[in-house]
């Protein structure tokens, strides 16, 4: 098979143009990347049907390696024709864009900002839980918090106070809160 | 006459139906009979196709020569087990979601349809197309005429998705159409370099031919296929447009996009990956891709607080989950993911279809303006809960059946990363558990008082915004199909088994096509390609 340099370099230039456009942010450029590049891939497809020839099925007696193929220009004509429709879709999306907000450029999707601007701390889920250590302390030093707590009576609680078998979780009670330095589990 | 001979009526009965649609364009009462009439008289097309082929033993694949071209040079429709069962789940979708979208705009009232005729008068037509072209590409037995029933279906939905011109939708609908096009260019040009390492487009043509190519240009055309076919089915690295596009269609649109375009995709890469390019050459980097695409995926399901974007971000995960089968090339691994694409395609659909019923009972689909939905509506709440629990894959419903099967065929593989793979598949299925027990803690089960931003409509009396029957219906008519694929999941996996063992020898296909000469040589390729694994 011989393959037309011109054609494929043509092609390659097409591409290159076309992915500069496609990466800008007016649409309008975007648009007229997209066709540069469907009109690329259309060359190429052309390039791929090997070197110009007479015309096919002209009469009976053609030889066969003497006519161009026919088949990737079948193709490219169907490509053709979807590549124009879509244009004319993208026109009608880029004027209704144009309707709607004054601008020509692709918008950032509000929600898609929205999540990636959430912190990743939740209050719900990451806040610190008021541990309640009292459960978990050692029982001597249980006891004797209790008994220390016992021998100071809480000067607020009056005589009464004294009284009271006590325990270390009622130091987070609030009519004690902040009082007894021993008896705070820390 | 075989009864396969019918089979472009499958695609010509939908056009057929989009151009009565059209000159009934005033009429929507008159669109909505001939649109879901011709939908079902398809569907009966394709149940019957799909008996024909049911028993794999005589001869399970036939092709259909369309235009008296003989087969390598004309178009050929190829009716398998795989194409048909893709087929007729296909349409039974599209058929569930036209009757709910039909009861969406009855709902919304014919004195709003009359108004701005536009919108609506233009869906029926439209989605015809889209059915038209699906089947095509399921159909299609050339390369270039899978293009063409891409582009069919591709342009039926950019006119979908920017159905009523919207601002949002028209924002998603530009990245939507650039993404597509730049993805069926890469496609095109694979076509054409395929043309011309081999000059042939005939897809069994290719199965022999491309065997005899040098093996750098096997991967060449081999990978430049996966790129283009991995944009449309939202593989991991090429999948960021998904979540931006869909959601912001209206509900029944987004439910037939997430249910069966990016199928159509890995139907693609399933028949690229057996037909074309058999043998494990690419196996490794798939298995990377399909990794990736499981856990990218669901991570970003987790930080959704937008139902339709949550599931979105899933359907991008699930898609992993199907490469991952196909990237084991074993039978078991190809059947798990033939019965895993059927179940996904019916849950995801219904998912999104209750997403749109409850954002219609509950005025948003933003689980923080919802709440307590489980007291308010308990049949939305039950219509949610199966699918959600199929889809996290919880015995013994279908979804759990799928994964069974792609566990079973990593371990069977016993690679390091066919392991990883496995260990990576269970722990995705816990996460997809957690993000759908979230938006049931949230939308369901928590007070209405307990929402951050309660809607008006969620708090107002039940009987303002009582849910249309026939939305309803259609919706509980998928999650019963759902179903229907678990309690017959022993036939349809044996199904799905034959069909993978039939593409996996890929002889019936090449002789249905193109004879016994062509096949013989392919089946010694195949042959030589067994010889060379250890």
């Amino acid at each position: 098979m011989t393959a037309n340099l011109t054609l494929l370099i043509i092609s390659g230039l097409l591409f290159a143009c076309g992915i500069y456009l496609v990466l800008e942010r007016s649409l309008t450029r975007v648009l007229l990347g997209l066709m540069l590049l469907t009109n690329g891939a259309n060359l190429l497809v052309l390039a791929t049907g090997g070197g110009a020839g007479i015309a096919p099925f002209y009469d009976a007696g053609t030889d066969p390696a003497a006519y161009s193929d026919p088949l990737p220009q079948a193709l490219i004509l169907t490509s053709i024709v979807i590549s124009f429709a879509v244009t004319a879709f993208m026109l009608a999306m880029i004027y209704r864009t144009w309707q709607l907000g004054r601008a020509d450029v692709v918008a950032d999707d509000i929600e898609d900002r929205r999540v990636a601007a959430t912190p990743s701390w939740d209050a719900e889920d990451d806040a610190d839980v008021p541990t309640d250590l009292s459960e978990f302390m050692n029982p001597d030093e249980a006891v004797a918090a209790d008994l220390e707590a016992l021998a100071t009576p809480d000067p607020r609680l009056g005589p009464e106070g004294g009284d009271r078998p006590r325990h270390a979780e009622d130091t987070h009670a609030p009519e004690t809160e902040g009082t007894e330095e021993g008896a705070t589990p820390r | 006459m075989n009864i396969a001979s019918l089979a472009p009526l499958a695609v010509v009965l939908p056009i057929f139906g989009a151009a009565l649609a059209f000159m009934l364009l005033r009429h929507e009462r008159g669109q909505r009979i001939v649109t879901i009439s011709v939908l079902s008289l398809t569907l009966a097309l394709e149940c019957l196709l799909l008996g024909s082929v049911w028993d794999g033993s005589s001869g399970g694949t036939y092709a259909v020569t369309l235009g008296a071209w003989a087969p390598p040079w004309g178009i050929t429709l190829v009716v398998d087990q795989f194409s048909s069962f893709m087929l007729v789940v296909s349409t039974a979708i599209s058929l569930a979601v036209l009757v709910y979208a039909t009861g969406q705009g009855l709902a919304d009232g014919s004195a709003q349809g009359a108004q701005n005729n536009g919108p609506i008068s233009v869906f029926h037509p439209s989605y015809m197309i889209l059915v038209a072209g699906v089947s095509n590409a399921f159909l299609a037995g050339d390369l270039f005429n899978l293009y063409v029933g891409f582009e069919i279906l591709l342009t039926a939905s950019y006119v979908l998705m920017t159905l009523g011109g919207t601002g949002p939708r028209i924002r998603a609908g530009v990245t939507y159409v650039v993404v597509s096009v730049v993805s069926s260019l890469l496609f095109l040009i694979a076509i054409g370099m395929v043309y011309a390492a081999t000059g042939t487009v005939n897809m069994a043509d290719l199965a022999v031919k491309l065997g005899q190519l040098g093996p750098e240009m096997q991967v060449l055309l081999h990978a430049m296929l996966l790129v283009g076919f991995g944009i449309k089915a939202a593989v991991f690295p090429l999948s960021f447009w998904l979540p931006d596009s869909y959601p912001t269609a209206p509900a029944p649109v987004t439910a037939v996009f997430a249910g069966l375009l990016t199928k159509v995709g890995v139907y693609a890469i399933v028949r690229t990956e057996t037909l074309l390019f058999p043998g494990d050459s690419l196996n490794l980097p798939l298995m990377v891709v399909a990794l990736a695409t499981m856990v990218v995926g669901i991570l970003g399901a987790l930080a959704q607080t937008d139902i339709k974007r949550l599931l979105s971000f899933t359907l991008v995960s699930h898609i992993g989950y199907m490469v991952f089968g196909l990237a084991m090339s074993s039978a078991l691994g190809l059947a798990a993911a033939v019965y895993y694409v059927a179940h996904h395609i019916t849950v995801q659909t219904s998912l999104f279809l209750v997403t749109g019923l409850i954002e219609r009972r509950g005025g948003s689909a933003s689980q923080d303006r919802l709440a307590g939905l489980a007291k308010l509506s308990p049949l939305l709440a039950l219509l949610y809960f199966i699918p959600a629990m199929n889809l996290s894959g919880i015995p013994p419903l279908s979804g759990f059946l799928g994964k069974l099967g792609l566990l079973q065929a990593g371990v069977q593989l016993g690679t390091p990363m066919a392991i990883t793979l496995v260990v990576t598949g269970v722990v995705v299925s816990l996460l997809t558990l957690l993000a759908m027990a979230r938006v049931w803690n949230r939308v369901f089960w928590r007070r209405p008082e307990d929402a951050e931003n309660p809607d008006p409509a969620l708090l107002a009396p039940a009987a303002a915004t009582a849910l249309p029957r026939t939305m309803v219906g259609a919706t509980a008519g998928l999650v019963v199909l759902g179903l229907g694929l678990t309690v017959f999941a022993g036939p349809l996996f044996q199904l799905s088994e034959q069909s993978a063992l039939s593409m996996l020898d890929r002889t019936d296909y090449i002789y249905s096509v193109l004879g016994a000469e062509a096949a013989e040589a392919a089946a010694a390729d195949v042959a030589s390609l067994q010889g060379a694994r250890p």
